[in-house]
């Protein structure tokens, strides 16, 4: 066990020596492409804002069954279906039918072939809507798989648009992640206060323009209050516009009594339809929807036909601002809500970052000296085992750019209480073959290190274990914790068997003629 | 083998564990009857860290800020540093999106002072309960995967003896956190893990020896072959044990107060795994009868 080849030396200081200079890198301002990689900071030690983000998925259900209607009772019609009490919630369509009818219609709502009321989903092998008869009431609703189906859609298209409003805002290197089939994970690196971007997320900002009218309209009429002027309209149902025709939008002040206003302009479709109906309605009221909340409704002057307008609605110009970028970045197809919030400042993160230096400071000179004072000659073994342990460690965090948080601190100075375990384990058993073969030391220490590998296999692989675990499992600052941990075991491993091995041959064999105390 | 050993461990095991078994007993009644602390990772709620720089502002006036408020059970306490508190409550509705804005201004408006929010955290109702789910999977993963690594590598019996050392240790040290209502959040779930796998390699290193000198002093008695493996790797046991708590010690010293729970439980649970491997893992063997014969036996 104590000789090495020429070659295993130079590969295992080889080996040392490539993995340890990435430590070096992250002091350089080289845009090297091996010395660019860099450790990075969690948000718990740089500060900022991580937000788990929501799909609410009951208005999607209420808009996806919405769309279901009009196909279902032309397909009732056609297969002569008698139908009666067609309800229509936010989770459910209900309706009654006779006995006879139920295997009828059973066979047209589960059939595969071009069936555009109940769509079979390949990826999930199961069709979205699902359906019950009791007491002869169809119930329809939507399946498990349905709901996951709308939901990733809905995080697919929402992901894009949470990234066109948080540029917007000018934050730099957010990163946002799908989590899971309905939530959106932001982080927002030195970010203090996430109110704002929190508000601009929570609004699906989904605008729609319809027109104010007196009593009946064929389409059913809503009625709102306006935010402007707290005034009662009644609004027809039918939309002439929605913001997906909006191609821009910006804050402008209104020319003639300086107000904050919003001035948009409209595609090409956008901007026929909004022509046609503002020429056929002049002298009526336009209402103007945001999010269910009616923000005001001008009179229609003249027909606009050029795909330019504004908005008004005692905007203040912050407001006018945000709901400009709203506007131009798009509608979210369902409400976000924050579900998990975790929020440091620049401050705090400052002062993790100095406890954590100090005190792996304190801890790594508390070992080096207990470790000294316990094996003297053999303790500085150790000891240059653990430097270049801590040196290989860091080393490989850069390596693969791993993010370093607070309890990952924690993780490093454990490693450093930890890793001098397999030096002990080694150190103990030579003792103990020494005293049993006093004559031959070479021996004794050959044994030593021969005996113990299994052990120190064994113990570490069990540590590891736990901490892969964690790694799996932990989610944020936790996690850090496992990948210094796994990483420090890795490095403890090397360290040990190759170099304070290595180390500890050189000194034997340069005392061989006299007696090695440990 | 004539060699006498330093210590004799066999005369202090019927001591040992009945302390053992009281102490895991007492652990469940008061993780059953007192309940543990559990913060907003796995409860659910908002926890703010702020700073205030003017020195006549007292805590209940921080306290007071809230009054209004309606938030549930709030929890006001000075952190770290003076003019540091820590702020805990648990709002039944959850609302994120008006809950922090409103809170954020109304201390402001109250306290009449520059405040400094160094950390705020919210967790909805939804996540704690995820988190704490899997949180309690991670543990049970663990200690699965630590069964079956040492049914592999060693016989049921140390397998076993492993097993309910780990188990002594885990829910001794939620005892202690019971007992000291500290909080459980989900660094504590970090450090039980990391307990687990310290507990493991403790008794994993004694195993090995008692392995070796079974199959070396066939002859000898299980009881008196623990004890000499107990005292053959003492000074192991005893060195690493230092070297780590002196780590442990300078995070739950210097590491700031983040890191003041994850740090306590680690030094709790490597003091009793360091315990539980000399004094639990060693005398089951005893109890199950292990013998040279026992394990040739099972071999075949």
């Amino acid at each position: 066990m104590l000789n090495f080849s020429k070659i295993k030396i130079l590969l295992i200081y080889l080996v040392f020596f490539s993995i340890s200079i990435f430590c070096l890198s992250n002091f350089s301002q080289l845009e090297d492409y091996f010395f660019k990689k860099k450790i990075n900071l969690g948000l718990d030690l740089q500060g900022g804002s991580y937000l788990l983000l929501e799909v609410d998925s009951t208005p999607l259900q209420k808009r996806h069954l919405q769309s279901k209607v009009i196909p279902l009772k032309k397909k009732l019609i056609e297969n002569k279906i008698n139908f009666e009490n067609f309800k229509i919630f936010e989770k459910e369509i209900s309706f009654k039918i006779s006995k006879e009818d139920r295997n009828k219609f059973e066979k047209i709502f589960n059939s595969t072939k071009n069936n555009d009321i109940n769509v079979f989903l390949n990826k999930y092998r199961s069709f979205e809507l699902d359906f019950e008869f009791l007491n002869n009431k169809i119930v329809i609703n939507h399946s498990r798989n349905g709901i996951i189906n709308l939901n990733t859609s809905a995080v697919d298209q929402s992901i894009e648009i949470v990234r066109r409003r948080i540029d917007e805002t000018g934050t730099k290197e957010s990163s946002i992640l799908r989590r899971g089939n309905n939530r959106i994970l932001v982080e927002l690196p030195g970010i203090k206060d996430p109110e704002r971007i929190k508000e601009l997320l929570g609004k699906t900002a989904q605008l729609t323009f319809k027109l104010v009218t007196d009593g009946s309209s064929e389409f059913g009429n809503e009625t709102f209050v306006l935010k402007d002027t707290q005034e009662k309209i009644t609004v027809s149902k039918r939309i002439i516009l929605t913001g997906d025709n909006l191609i821009d939008a910006k804050p402008r002040f209104d020319n003639i009594n300086q107000e904050p206003i919003v001035a948009f302009t409209l595609n090409r479709l956008g901007s026929q339809r909004f022509g046609q109906a503002t020429s056929k309605n002049i002298g009526k009221r336009i209402a103007i929807i945001l999010d269910n909340e009616a923000i005001s409704a001008p009179v229609i002057r003249d027909s606009i036909t050029g795909g330019q307008g504004t908005i008004s609605g005692n905007f203040t110009f912050q407001s006018a601002t945000d709901l400009a970028l709203l506007l131009r970045s798009g509608a979210l197809p369902a409400p976000l809500s924050v579900v998990e919030e975790r929020t440091v400042g620049p401050d705090l993160g400052q002062d993790s970052i100095e406890a954590g230096v100090v005190s792996l400071f304190v801890g790594f000179i508390l070992v080096i000296f207990f470790m000294t004072f316990k094996y003297r000659l053999f303790g500085i073994i150790a000891n240059t085992a653990l430097i270049s342990n801590l040196l290989m460690l860091l080393g490989f965090l850069t390596l693969i750019e791993a993010t370093l948080t607070l309890p990952g601190i924690a993780g490093i100075i454990l490693t450093v209480g930890m890793a001098v375990d397999a030096n002990v384990l080694i150190f103990e058993r030579i003792k103990e073959e020494i005293r049993k073969e006093s004559s031959n030391t070479i021996q004794a220490f050959d044994s030593g290190f021969k005996r113990s590998i299994v052990t120190i296999l064994d113990a570490n692989i069990t540590t590891l274990i736990a901490s892969i675990i964690l790694f799996i499992f932990g989610s944020g600052p936790v996690k850090g914790f496992a990948v210094t941990l796994s990483v420090g075991l890795i490095t403890t491993l090397f360290s040990a068997y190759y170099i304070s091995r290595h180390l500890t041959s050189i000194v034997v064999f340069k005392n061989r003629e006299k007696k090695l105390l440990i | 083998m004539s060699k006498i050993y330093k210590y004799n461990f066999i005369s202090k095991f019927k001591t040992a564990n009945f302390i053992s078994l009281l102490l895991v007993v007492a652990s469940l009644i008061l993780i059953f009857f007192k309940g543990l602390n559990f913060g907003i990772d796995f409860k659910g709620g908002t926890l703010i860290e702020l700073r205030v720089d003017s020195t006549n502002i007292k805590i209940s006036d921080v306290r007071s800020s809230f009054s209004n408020l309606n938030l549930g059970d709030l929890n006001v306490k000075e952190f770290g540093k003076k003019g540091d508190y820590l702020i805990k409550f648990e709002k039944k509705k959850f609302n994120n999106e008006s809950n922090i804005k409103t809170i954020k201004e109304s201390i402001k408006n109250k306290l009449d002072s520059d405040v400094n929010f160094r950390r705020v955290e919210e967790v909805g109702p939804k996540v704690s309960a995820e988190l704490l789910n899997s949180g309690l999977l991670a543990i049970s993963l663990a200690l699965g995967a630590m069964l079956f690594y040492i049914w592999v590598r060693f016989e049921w019996q140390f397998s076993l003896g492993s097993i309910i050392a780990i188990f002594h240790d885990v829910l001794i040290t939620i005892g202690i956190f019971s007992l000291l209502s500290l909080e459980i959040n989900l660094s504590i779930v970090a450090a039980v893990l990391t307990i687990v796998g310290y507990s493991m390699n403790d008794t994993v290193v004694i195993y090995d020896r008692v392995r070796e000198n079974l199959s070396k002093f066939s002859s000898l008695k299980i009881s008196e072959i623990g004890n000499n493996s107990i005292n053959e790797t003492l000074s192991r046991t005893v060195i690493t044990s230092v070297t780590t708590l002196l780590a442990l010690t300078s995070i739950f010293v210097l590491g700031g107060e983040i890191l003041k729970g994850f740090s306590l439980a680690m030094i709790i649970g490597v003091i009793i795994g360091t315990y539980s491997s000399i004094f639990v893992a060693v005398p089951i063997l005893k109890y199950l009868n292990v013998s040279y014969k026992s394990i040739e036996k099972e071999k075949n």
